[in-house]
């Protein structure tokens, strides 16, 4: 599998999945 | 509005910007045009002139935003770091911007030094600087998004101006 890192488009977009992931967890788990 | 909060959100914001704006100009433009100055043999004025400075800038940003950060957070820096309850977002945040100005110092920085001819490195161990610092340049880029998203969270009318 490629590094998602390694294209502009795959960083922002990992950027955005883990933007969500931390948000739910932190609704979840956090506050 | 305190002063000293006040200042500190201020100089957090501006050092931050500085910051996160050369990761972007780095990702962004330098990548990008270093490979297409390679290609044509005009990298050296970018490797030379342009990099340096924007690596001094870049790093020291870094420091001065981590550090107004701390001083902004203040008493409640022990809350913000061990997610404790209601600072769990400005703490991932915190979090976040630790990881980043770790990997800052500790990959990007000494890597970029044997790139640049700054530090003594062989072909072989140039070549792995550029991966390595490529990558957690990529990371920062990656963890600024959730960075943003939670920093911009604390960020309110009544944060801004003590309304």
């Amino acid at each position: 599998m490629k590094n998602p890192l390694d294209s502009l488009w795959g960083t922002l977009i990992s950027g955005v999945i883990l933007t969500a992931v931390l948000v739910v967890a932190v609704r979840t788990f956090l506050n | 509005m305190e002063l000293v909060p006040a200042l500190a959100r201020w100089l957090h914001l501006l050092a931050g910007i500085l910051w996160v704006g050369l990761l972007y100009y780095f990702n962004f433009v330098q990548i990008p045009a270093l490979k297409a100055a390679a290609a044509d043999g005009t990298a050296a004025g970018i490797t030379r002139h342009i990099a340096p400075r924007a690596l001094l800038y870049f790093r020291w940003s870094a420091v001065v935003t981590w550090l107004a950060g701390a001083a902004l957070l203040g008493g409640q820096f022990g809350h913000a770091f061990t997610l404790g309850r209601g600072y769990a977002g400005i703490g991932v945040g915190a979090w976040l911007g630790t990881i980043m100005l770790f990997n800052v110092w500790a990959i990007i920085w000494p890597n970029q030094q044997k790139i640049l001819g700054l530090k003594p490195a062989t072909d072989e161990e140039k070549n792995k600087a550029r991966r390595l610092a490529f990558l957690a340049s990529r990371f920062n880029l990656m963890l600024s998004l959730p960075l943003l998203y939670f920093m911009a969270g604390g960020l309110t009318h009544r944060a801004a101006f003590g309304l």
